[in-house]
């Protein structure tokens, strides 16, 4: 009875992550990112790179409103010296209330929001996207990928096959991955777009992989020591289980006549 | 539940399972050991429970703040709120200094500087700015007595600060002088990064 | 207060008995921890303890998230992800208690499903069952109430369907709805009034389980044979039982720390995975994402709901003869709730005099098709409401009302159960044989 609740348990998780079957994405294909596993972390060299390309490309037209500059210093992420962030958010023009008018920002200022009303917002969208569906409503394919946001981040980047048309005065240009097969955002990437110091691989693929990393760390700064949190209860938890699976055995021979 | 980890429980539950006595001592350890390891547990769920009070990471952004203090000229002040209280931030004339430094210590109410960049030094206006020359004068805008915002450029019996709720008079330094209110006006920790910016905190 | 024979509480000390005149909550303690338990108890009796914990684990972050959220809708959402970003271990209160709720779920339908099939609903513990209705009730409404919380997109348009359900009662629904709502539609005064009552519901479940605690703890516990314990005299009733404390605490606690294991791996390795991406978009109420799904553990209720099209006979039946007053909508809604109503219903509908499935070989066929149909019908509420699901859910719903208003009563009447054993004493020594049998 036990195992098969068990089983019955299991199959319950896997269906949970299905909610959303009916897969309406194209193909997104599955990328071993180093952040991905029990053991991932953020490669902080691709995290950089990442907030080179929004910066110099994303930014132009989508926000990242939750996130704060400062965060750009923070362990376990971009990892910034200090001055480096001030330097960077020095760049940037926010506006103070207290003021009443624009100043340059300062390391407690936030990214700001999008600057076109019909670009979203990216600070969640690494989380707010998912890549693999299925198969059949069970959610298996979410249980051993992971949700697939950054995947369906870099098939978006990728998906472009060139063809655009008009509809109701919006070039609409069509991609791969995007549900529907049409998306109103131009191509925002080509080879050599962003230029790496020290230099780097910087065609469309590696651009697009390093912008999700840093977008899957604008969405979930805390992922590292979410891991570690976690790798550390689970072990502690078994030698916990274990040492109470010798009491309870030791507390109970005697009633089970085994000792 | 692990608050009883010796076996003393189980003998009291009624029907006595007792041991034979050579395996006793080992028993009792692993009771010991599970009961710890569920105290530690315990301890490490409870941290975050306890830490999540503390300043979150965007308020401990702002616990240091830096000032921009060029254009303001001698006998003028401003005030910025710095978690969450007032700061004035007055550049004093070369009549206060003076007026200041010439005020016999014996005067004074409260004879130490409560100043957190000098701790444990006496209130000599030499211990109350932030430059040498005591031209600066940084200090947290709440008065001591009840925690009002006293009045500045000048005002009250001394030429410094008062307080419209209960009468404090302080001086051009920042020093109680008359009034209700026990101590001299807190000067924060505080420091110039450059020429022209001030560092709070 | 049980009515098993045992040992009370005895004050000793002066202070002792002092107290004891005045308040005995030492004996009450001493009564709750020292019960009689059946010693043939198996690892589906630890559920109960895996809920206690969910409930307090829920709770305490819950408290705690609430001194860091702002039910407005300009700020929830953004009020989340500070406790996500900037609240010191925030992010872990959070998805321990976003995921706390999947585990709580995930134990009570094993609990719910283990005293269906040991019969643990019948005679005289049918109170204990119906209070357990009530605490199960009360958690899907704080569950949802929970959810929608966040403000995100599905936050928005799981409040928006769920609270449509209301408004499929004739005559008065949408002045039901708009009365929950405050409003025409969902919005900060809804966000409001569900904050508030998210934060009250819990403490209502608190008391309903001490009801329950209560109400189980006057019959005894149900046990894997179904045979009750010897209540003759106290030398009797010990060979059947072993005290609560410490036999079953330790035994409960070792399988709630497994169960905390695979609860750790997934808060700490997977922590979105039983929720919805379109949840970190900020709900929006000009645009519906485009699968409006319930969280897993709604959905076999969510398929019953959606399985009562106008297209089905029933439907049309109840619609004619009562004037079309029930539509297809009230009647979805009816045959949820009723779903949950006939479940509550079981100590009536069992006419078994055999109380544990173990030895109903017929009734257990029933019952483990009943278990699959709950999982197809969680799998069939995942499923875009298009054929061939409506169809199977159609299917599965009869299934479901089918097991309770029809198999149940009529088997037994007709099926042949295996012998019983005598005592508990029996069954336990057939798994674990005195010494001087072997």
């Amino acid at each position: 009875m036990f195992k098969k609740t068990l089983l019955s348990a299991v199959v319950a998780l896997g269906l949970g992550g299905n909610a959303f079957a009916a897969g309406d994405a194209g193909h997104i294909e599955d990328i071993a990112f180093s952040f991905e596993g029990v053991f991932g972390k953020y490669d902080q060299h691709q995290v950089q790179r990442g907030l080179q390309v929004y910066t110099e490309v994303c930014s132009a037209c989508h926000g990242l409103n939750l996130v704060a500059y400062r965060n750009l210093s923070d362990e376990g992420g971009v990892t910034l010296p200090v001055d480096q962030v001030k330097a960077y958010a020095a760049q940037f023009e926010t506006f103070d209330p207290e003021l009443d008018d624009y100043r340059p920002a300062i390391p407690s200022d936030y990214f700001g929001s999008s600057n076109d009303e019909n670009a979203p917002d990216l600070s969640l969208m690494a989380k707010a996207r998912a890549g693999f569906h299925g198969p059949y409503g069970s959610g298996i394919n979410q249980l051993f990928r992971g949700m697939g946001g950054p995947e369906y981040i870099v098939a978006i980047l990728n998906g472009y096959t060139g063809e655009e048309k008009e509809q109701a005065g919006t070039i609409l240009y069509e991609n791969t991955a995007f549900p529907g097969g049409w998306i109103s955002m131009a191509p925002p990437l080509f080879d050599e777009a962003v230029e790496f110091e020290p230099a780097h691989d910087n065609d469309v693929h590696h651009l697009s992989e390093d912008v999700a990393t840093f977008l899957m760390w604008a969405a979930e700064p805390k992922l590292m020591d979410r891991k570690k949190a976690g790798l550390v209860a689970v072990i502690f938890l078994t030698f916990m289980a274990v040492m109470l699976y010798l009491t309870n055995k030791k507390l109970w021979a005697k009633a089970k006549r085994k000792d | 539940m692990y608050s009883q980890p010796e076996n003393s429980g189980i003998s009291k539950g009624g029907r006595p399972l007792s041991h034979a006595e050579d395996t006793g001592s080992r028993r009792d350890f692993l009771y010991v050991a599970t009961a710890t390891t569920g105290a530690v547990a315990v301890g490490a769920a409870v941290w975050p429970l306890v830490d999540q009070m503390n300043p979150s990471a965007d308020v401990q952004a702002l616990s240091s703040i830096e000032i921009d203090i060029d254009g303001i000229e001698p006998g003028t002040q401003i005030t910025k709120k710095w978690r969450g209280k007032p700061v004035f931030i007055r550049r004093r004339t070369a009549e206060e200094i003076a007026e200041s430094r010439n005020t016999p210590l014996a005067d004074l109410p409260d004879q130490t500087s409560q100043n957190d960049n000098k701790f444990e030094t006496d209130a000599s206006d030499e211990n109350r700015t932030l430059d040498e020359a005591g031209e600066w004068l940084v200090m947290i805008g709440v008065c001591t007595h009840l925690g009002c915002i006293p009045i500045g450029d000048g005002a009250g019996d001394f030429g410094g600060w008062f307080c419209p709720c209960h009468g404090s008079h302080y001086d051009a330094a920042g020093r109680i002088r008359k009034g209700p209110a026990p101590l001299n006006l807190l000067v924060p920790t505080s420091e110039f990064l450059s020429d022209t910016v001030i560092k709070l905190g | 207060m049980g009515g098993i024979p045992h040992d009370h509480y005895e004050p000793k000390s002066g202070f002792e008995k002092w107290l004891h005149k005045r308040l005995p909550i030492v004996g009450l303690a001493y009564d709750t921890l020292m019960i009689p338990t059946p010693k043939n108890l198996n690892w589906m009796w630890i559920w109960g303890i895996v809920l206690a914990f969910t409930l307090v684990l829920q709770i305490i972050t819950g408290i705690v998230l609430a001194m860091h959220y702002t039910p407005n809708v300009n700020m929830a959402f953004q009020s989340v992800e500070h406790i996500m970003r900037d609240v010191n271990y925030g992010w872990l209160l959070r998805y321990l208690h976003m995921n706390g709720a999947s585990l709580f779920f995930i134990a009570v339908y094993l609990h719910i499903f283990r005293g269906l099939y040991y019969g643990s609903y019948k005679a005289p513990r049918e109170v204990t069952w119906i209070i357990g209705m009530l605490i199960y009730l009360a958690m899907m409404a704080t569950g949802f109430l929970g959810y929608v919380l966040p403000w995100g997109q599905m936050s928005f348009w799981g409040a928006t369907v769920i609270t449509g359900l209301f408004g499929a009662v004739p005559g008065v629904g949408e002045s039901i709805q708009a009365w929950l709502l405050g409003g025409p539609a969902v919005d900060n005064a809804t966000l409001n009034r569900f904050f508030s009552l998210h934060y009250l519901l819990p403490f209502v479940i608190v008391a309903l389980v001490a009801l329950h605690i209560w109400a189980f703890h006057t019959t005894g516990n149900s046990n894997p044979s179904g045979v009750e314990v010897r209540r003759g005299s106290k030398a009797e009733a010990e060979k059947d039982t072993l005290p609560f404390w410490p036999y079953f605490v330790i035994k409960d606690l070792y399988a709630l720390v497994v169960v905390l294991i695979v609860f750790a791996a997934v808060v700490g390795f997977m922590p979105n995975y039983l929720g919805h991406p379109d949840n970190y978009k900020m709900a929006d109420p000009l645009v519906t994402p485009a699968h409006i799904v319930p969280e897993w553990y709604y959905l076999p209720f969510y398929a019953i709901l959606r399985a009562f099209t106008a297209e089905v006979w029933v439907v049309q039946f109840a619609s004619l003869i009562t004037g079309g007053i029930v539509d297809a909508k009230f009647f979805g809604v009816v045959a949820m709730f009723g779903s949950i109503f006939v479940m509550a219903l079981v100590p009536w509908l069992d006419t078994s005099r055999v109380r544990s499935g173990r030895y109903r070989p017929a009734f257990r066929f029933f019952f483990w098709l009943l278990a699959f149909d709950f999982m197809f019908l969680m799998w069939l509420g995942a499923m875009p409401a298009e054929e061939p699901y409506a169809s199977l859910a159609l299917l599965g719903s009869a299934y479901w009302f089918g097991y309770f208003l029809v198999i149940l009563p009529l088997l037994g009447l007709f099926e042949r159960p295996q012998a019983t054993p005598e005592t508990i004493e029996a069954d336990f020594d057939s798994h674990y044989p005195p010494k001087s049998a072997e």
